[in-house]
């Protein structure tokens, strides 16, 4: 495959603050149209990792590049065409509208003189409607539940067009249900359209049921990386969060599914 | 939450309740002008025969001594709530006006410099020294507040208002310890920063309305883009968005228009906080138009505000002090309202 076949691309990346390193000699490859579930414990590093893969941190050391060419070469607008973050807490300081919301999505398309055109717009109201969101269209952000604000930054990283989300704890603070109908209209997207997604997430158990190939942070470093089925392992979970786990083939979901517990003399 | 006003609807009122006001402000005071004399007045520069059988003085009155201030006071308050607007988005603080980043009192220092130095002997007039010493004086305090912001390479909207308060404290004292010095020549120091546009002449004029328009411009250029300023800086960064840039970009073009309606007009509080305010509760908080709205209403506030103090008030009260008194009330009911409405701001 072609360098600029492949999505991002670092070697030996390393990035410190106020001289405590936050990433320690990370290589990794992400290849397009597959999700990549990032794990690890409060502190590994998954967000730093998220804001240095959409280009909001540079790396002290090391090479990144997106489709072969250094990030640091993509201007924010370029990047902002290619790839979407969906953020933990979406928020809007002020009353827009979940249309205004969702339409802020296409602002890297448009010229700075330029406005939506009728395509922007039909984008923008097939996706509301793909994330359930159409009837909300004209309430303000602000008086939104939890499960709709996230669904209203999901459909606006998807307005973006973008060829690789990624997902920084999207759903953590979501109930199962929310949780579950996000992921599973992204997974589709994955599916049918080629889209890549690189997900930091918090619950081993979604990341067995969404995610095709799996990333192990602890203290920064990269414990394991890999096909999900090869790198979800009781050995794994327990060197990265310290807790005993078992892991097993789920009959009702067909995937892989993990019980956790701490062991003893662990606590 | 209220329905939203359409954009042209909202627009075309403001702007013909402001030609209105304009007109009906140039008929008033000591000499009372019908508003047909006024029109007459006015259309006579384009086209002389419509001055005919006008008094020479209603012209002159009008064209020369009246005009000038209105226009001024429209353009300062248009002025002054763009700022706010573009403040409140980039600060993403709703009580941020064209004053936070300490462009007020960098002008008052500099301004009560040039008072003290006149005790002390400096030989401008007056009338020069304070516009020239309030617009170096807020330039460098803005300046002042960048740098010390910009040990933060994002320059985050925490960092920047910490810097104002701190650059503001530090000149708060040192204006003390002027106007100490300025000993009998207090009251002068006093009362302009209390703001007034008495002395706004034609030559404000010539600086002012090119100011307003290349600002206003400059903001309307970047309107897009400071909506999504409302989403965080993470956010806006991953949806293309120049966040540092954007910053620097606007602070400094309003900060420049501030400092520069500052020098002409003194202190003037609240129309660049209540203006953007208000019709962001009644107009949606689009910036697109919401600048758009903020020039002409703020513009409409100032000017009737002037009018009020110079025409209908039997003595000239500062305007700032003005503005401020029935601004503050007025906004102090606002803030009840919307807590009670949803309980947040």
């Amino acid at each position: 495959m072609a360098a600029s076949d492949l999505l991002w691309q670092l070697e030996d990346v390393s990035l410190a603050r106020s001289s405590r390193s936050v990433l320690d000699a990370i290589s990794l490859t992400i290849r397009p149209g597959r999700w990549c579930g990032i794990l690890g414990p409060n502190g590994s590093g998954k967000t730093t990792l998220l804001d240095l893969l959409c280009g909001l941190l540079e790396p002290d050391s090391g090479t990144l590049t997106y489709r072969g060419q250094p990030l640091r070469q993509w201007s924010r607008r370029q990047l902002a065409r290619r790839v979407a973050l969906v953020p933990q807490d979406f928020a809007l300081r002020f009353d827009f509208s979940v249309r205004e919301a969702v339409e802020m999505g296409r602002h890297p398309h448009l010229g700075r003189l330029a406005s939506m055109t009728a395509q922007d717009y039909a984008l923008a109201d097939a996706v509301m409607t793909e994330m359930g969101v159409a009837g909300l269209a004209e309430r303000p952000v602000t008086q939104l539940s939890g499960g709709e604000k996230q669904r209203v930054a999901a459909a606006r990283a998807l307005v973006q067009e973008p060829e690789a989300l990624l997902l920084d704890e999207a759903t953590s603070n979501l109930d199962i249900r929310h949780s579950l109908a996000i992921l599973s209209l992204l997974r589709r997207r994955v599916d049918e359209q080629g889209l890549t997604v690189v997900a930091a997430l918090h619950d081993l158990n979604l990341a067995g049921l969404f995610c095709d190939e799996l990333l192990f942070l602890k203290h920064g470093q990269v414990v394991c990386c890999g096909e999900t089925e090869a790198v979800l392992r009781p050995e794994v979970i327990h060197e990265v969060y310290g807790v005993q786990a078992q892991v097993r083939q789920d009959a009702f979901t067909g995937c892989l599914q993990v019980s956790c517990k701490m062991g003893n003399g662990e606590v | 939450m209220a329905a939203r006003l359409g954009f042209p609807w909202a627009a075309g009122a403001l702007l013909l309740l402001l030609l209105t006001a304009m007109l009906t402000a140039a008929g008033m005071g000591f000499m009372n002008i019908p508003v047909q004399s006024v029109a007459k007045a006015v259309g006579s520069r384009c086209f002389p025969s419509l001055g005919a059988g006008l008094d020479s003085a209603v012209v002159a009155v009008v064209l020369d001594v009246r005009l000038p201030r209105i226009v001024a006071a429209v353009l300062v308050g248009g002025m002054l709530a763009v700022c706010g607007t573009v403040f409140q988005a980039i600060l993403l603080n709703p009580l941020a006006d064209p004053y936070t980043l300490g462009v007020s009192s960098g002008a008052a220092f500099g301004a009560s410099l040039a008072i003290v130095l006149q005790v002390a002997g400096l030989a401008l007039p007056q009338s020069v020294s304070v516009p020239i010493f309030a617009f170096i004086g807020s330039i460098a305090a803005l300046m002042a507040v960048l740098t010390l912001a910009a040990g933060d390479r994002r320059l985050s909207s925490s960092s920047l208002i910490l810097s104002g308060v701190i650059v503001a404290a530090i000149l708060s004292a040192a204006i003390g310890f002027l106007k100490f010095l300025a000993d009998e020549q207090v009251s002068i120091i006093i009362f302009w920063l209390m703001g007034s546009l008495s002395s706004a002449s034609r030559q404000d004029l010539l600086l002012l309305a090119p100011a307003a328009a290349a600002g206003s411009a400059i903001c309307l250029l970047f309107s897009r883009d400071l909506n999504i300023m409302a989403a965080g800086e993470r956010a806006a960064a991953s949806l293309g968005v120049n966040t540092a840039r954007l910053r620097w970009t606007l602070l400094l073009t309003c900060s420049l228009m501030t400092a520069l309606c500052v020098a002409v007009s003194g202190i003037i509080g609240f129309v660049g906080l209540v203006a953007p305010h208000l019709l962001r509760h009644l107009a949606g908080p689009d910036n697109r138009r919401l600048i758009v709205l903020s020039f002409l209403g703020g513009g409409l506030l100032l000017l009737c505000a002037d009018t009020l103090t110079r025409a209908v008030l039997p003595a000239e009260v500062p305007i700032g002090v003005l503005t401020s008194l029935i601004g503050g009330p007025f906004f102090a009911c606002i803030f009840k309202r919307r807590q009670q409405d949803n309980g947040g701001f």
